[in-house]
């Protein structure tokens, strides 16, 4: 019950700047909580989280007695623990402290100030009214796991990895695919200093696959996530490779065992371009340097007879395991890292490229394994008729700043489509055509590799391609009839092998150009991940509305997310360059490592209890509780709530039929008190 | 011309989701209608009918309540119960002489600030089509409330029955 008598409530309105008072009459909402009950003391003052404001608060506590705190301003997200603190610090138990939002909810989204000064004064009553209901309470905490998760074995999860791991940290990588390097272990060269790609990466995973402290999990997925900030339990599935990989040393000889002579089943890390065995490797420098079984195709595994020369390559190692299933792995972490990625836009869907229909239109990320070295060429670009292409045209934008797919710029294209172009003329010599809206190179020696490129005498024509078709003669057979499939192997046995026309409206010469070319490269925009939903609900985090995750605040915590324990790095947060997602990703560690090394963290204050007295035992609240957190106490025929493991959510309150389940801080009274301030007294 | 109708709308607004999303909606400046007085909930699983109960009590003119999306509950599954709730609160509302409609459940993720804001500016435009609350009048003295108050006991005394 509340003692009306003693209460000496202390009202602080703040005038954010001009931000609250410039918005609505600060004075007069000063006033109007003078007449509010319990109010002993109401204030304005022209910033409430300065210094100045919170020795305000302090000295107000000590010198007139007060026992509850309202202040007025921004948003509980924001200021609710400076001023929590501030109470702290005067003697004051922080869970006396209301915060009152005119800021956020009134004063930056009403346009009339009698209206503004109408609803901050309802929510203001509001918050008298309920702090007048507020107990004290102590702080709780629980330890940290000192272990983190990273997903996504990409250059952000490595990065991320290796500087946890570097720092002591214990961590678990999983990685969906066979190997880790995501798409940057593609790539044949990064811009804009031509680093080879593989020369950089590869080190770095050896050195995961090394660390002593980074457990690699591979060819694996995040199955649940259960807990909360500091105690996740994480459940990872684990699909069968088929190959021990504690037993296999990376010899490969399986791979040239294997009774199918040739390669004949299209190789995903290549795009589709290359061929792989039933038993392979993604490509030459995976890590683990583990061959994967592939169970559709590998012919014991699929019909259960083969004469299985790979075992026999395998020897007395006796890696093979064909009767491996999929395992569930349970893991405790204190906090995560997604580093998920992002997928490169399917450009089938726009007609008029022609993707999917002539044979010489390729993606950025098909050109990428073309020119590299260890791709299915061995690093020639050529035709699909396996000639070298003499003219290579390169459309920007595709799927990028584009109304009917992504508005947004994806931010790597440009500089990726002038490597490519640097790169295609110094492995071909072809004449490369740039067709472009913006040039965009915004970056450490971006600009100046652009010069680069030009002055190497690439061309470039501004504006957006409108059409690709074959070029004049050329009709004969532009359809390629199974792709994406094995199209290398029918190199040579394409019979289209013509050119091609991209159509451009060249906005510099305000005319339409027709430019002839072997081949084009599309490219492509970075899109968040297929199921990237699915992601975000596992880790209980957000999506913008493009897709990708949602970081806490955009400039201030820029790889938090609403989740606490969960950080985001990389590509699944916005396209982003290998510099850039570098960056995030140490960032990311860090705030992993701000959590972790903290050792403990405070528990939400208000969870919920039940009053033995009142409790009927008719466990209506035990089945509606997510987390187990109630149990039966059958002797004492009563329910008993966990409080280690209750989150506060206040379900089996609001449903508790005669009211013996109660809550800290948003208990009934708390909260009918709230709603009579808010209703009555304008 | 007689004054507008400026109805009093209690909004509860469930911390994670959609409170964030009107924090957002302040930081965007997008501007929305004054009415919905705003009151924060851990989870709409929070909300007590009782609570809703209270705030016609007191003389609103609408109910909000703005939870997480299905699937996203901070909580796991607790806007779930928030979904029965409301579809009971509405059934009892209507037999207790209150329009159904004075009451809506809406879900706004932390990215919806735009969208909390038009939800909110369309639920204020529903609530003034349909008038102050101003209960004892509209509940007309027609044997409405004598209906009412019949079939709740007939309901109740069913699920209370025994079988023999």
């Amino acid at each position: 019950m509340i003692d009306h008598e003693s209460l000496r409530i202390g009202v602080y309105v703040c005038h954010c700047g001009s931000n609250i008072a410039g918005a609505l009459d600060v004075e007069e909402l000063t006033r109007f909580a003078e007449g509010l009950p319990g109010v002993a003391l109401s204030r304005h003052y022209k910033y409430m989280c300065s210094d100045p404001g919170q020795e305000l608060v302090k000295r107000d506590i000590v010198e007139h007695r007060l026992n509850r705190i309202v202040v007025a301003a921004c948003s509980p997200n924001l200021h609710e623990p400076t001023f929590r603190r501030a109470a702290e610090d005067a003697g004051l138990n922080r869970f006396l402290v209301q915060m009152c939002n005119i800021r956020e909810q009134v004063a930056w989204v009403t346009e009339d100030k009698a209206d503004a000064l109408t609803k901050a004064e309802a929510h203001l009553a509001g918050a008298v009214r309920r702090v007048a209901g507020h107990e004290p309470l102590q702080r709780q905490f629980v330890r940290i796991v000192p272990r983190a998760l990273v997903v996504g074995g990409g250059i952000a999860g490595i990065q991320a990895a290796l500087t946890l791991a570097d720092a002591g940290h214990k961590v678990v990588l999983v990685e969906r695919e066979p190997s880790i390097g995501g798409h940057m272990a593609m790539f044949d060269k990064t811009f804009p200093t031509l680093d080879c790609a593989a020369c950089i990466l590869t080190p770095k995973m050896t050195s995961v696959k090394l660390h002593p402290n980074i457990k690699l999990l591979t060819y694996s997925t995040v199955e649940s996530v259960e807990g909360s900030v500091g105690n996740y339990r994480v459940k990872i599935r684990r699909k069968p490779r088929y190959i021990d990989e504690d037993l296999c040393v990376g010899c490969m000889q399986c791979i040239d065992g294997c009774v199918f002579t040739q390669a004949k089943f299209s190789n995903a890390f290549d795009q589709g371009l290359g061929l792989r065995k039933p038993v392979y490797l993604p490509f030459p420098q995976a890590v683990p340097p583990v061959p994967v079984v592939d169970p559709e195709v590998c012919l014991q595994i699929a019909r259960g007879k083969c004469k299985q020369s790979c075992v026999e390559a395998c020897g007395e190692r006796n890696a093979f395991k064909f009767d491996q299933q999929e395992e569930i792995e349970e893991y405790n972490v204190g906090a995560i890292i997604v580093a998920t990625g992002f997928k490169a836009f399917d450009p089938s869907v726009i007609e008029y490229y022609g993707y999917g229909k002539y044979p010489n239109v390729y993606t950025s990320l098909e050109v990428e394994r073309l020119l590299n070295a260890g791709g299915p060429t061995g690093g020639k670009l050529v035709l699909r008729d396996g000639s070298t292409p003499k003219r290579v045209g390169i459309v920007h934008c595709v799927g990028s700043r584009d109304a009917n797919y992504h508005p947004y710029c994806s931010r790597v294209c440009c500089m990726y489509a002038l490597k490519l172009a640097h790169l295609v003329r110094e492995k071909t010599g072809a004449e490369v055509t740039n067709c472009y809206i913006d040039i965009r190179t915004p970056g450490k020696g971006f600009e100046e590799f652009y010069n680069r490129v030009q002055n190497e005498g690439v061309q470039f024509i501004r504006g957006k391609v409108a059409d690709i078709t074959p070029a004049a003669g050329n009709g004969d057979s532009p359809h390629l009839p199974e792709r994406p499939s094995g199209c290398l192997a029918q190199m040579g046995t394409v019979p289209f092998s013509g050119g091609l026309v991209m159509q451009v409206d060249d906005t510099l010469l305000g005319s339409i150009r027709k430019v002839e070319v072997d081949m084009v490269i599309l490219a492509v925009a970075l899109e968040a991940q297929a199921d990237a939903g699915d992601v975000r609900r596992t880790f209980g985090i957000s999506c913008s509305t493009e897709g990708f995750f949602l970081e806490k605040h955009p400039k201030l915590a820029p790889v938090n997310t609403a989740n606490d324990g969960v950080m985001v790095a990389g590509a699944c947060q916005g396209a982003k360059d290998i510099p850039d997602t570098v960056a995030q990703a140490d960032a990311a560690a860090a705030k992993a490592m701000v959590l972790i090394d903290s050792g403990q963290i405070e528990l939400e204050p208000n969870t919920a209890w039940v009053d033995e007295e009142m409790c009927s035992g008719c466990k209506t609240c035990i089945s509606l509780c997510p987390y187990q957190a109630i149990t039966p106490d059958e002797e004492r025929k009563i329910a008993v709530i966990d409080q280690a493991l209750c989150k506060g959510c206040g379900t089996c309150v609001a449903a508790c039929p005669s009211g013996a389940a109660k809550q800290h801080l948003f208990g009934d009274e708390q909260v009918n008190e709230e709603l009579e301030g808010l209703m009555n007294y304008v | 011309m007689s004054e507008p109708f400026k109805p009093k709308i209690v909004a509860f607004l469930c911390n994670w989701c959609s409170y964030t999303a009107s924090d957002l909606a302040g930081t965007a400046r997008i501007k929305y209608s004054p009415y919905a007085r705003i009151i924060r909930v851990m989870c709409s699983g929070r909300v007590d009918p009782a609570f809703v109960l209270k705030a016609f009590g007191l003389g609103a003119d609408g109910v909000l309540i703005a939870g997480c999306h299905p699937g996203d509950c901070h909580y796991i599954e607790q806007n779930y119960k928030t979904i029965r709730r409301h579809a009971m609160l509405r059934y009892f509302l209507e037999r207790m002489g209150i329009e159904a409609d004075r009451l809506r459940l809406v879900w706004a993720s932390a990215a919806e600030g735009q969208y909390l804001a038009e939800s909110i500016d369309r639920f204020v435009a529903d609530v003034q089509k349909l008038g102050p609350l101003n209960w004892s009048e509209n509940w007309r003295e027609n044997g409405d409330r004598e209906r009412a108050l019949e079939e709740i006991v007939a309901e109740h005394a069913e699920t209370m029955e025994v079988p023999v």
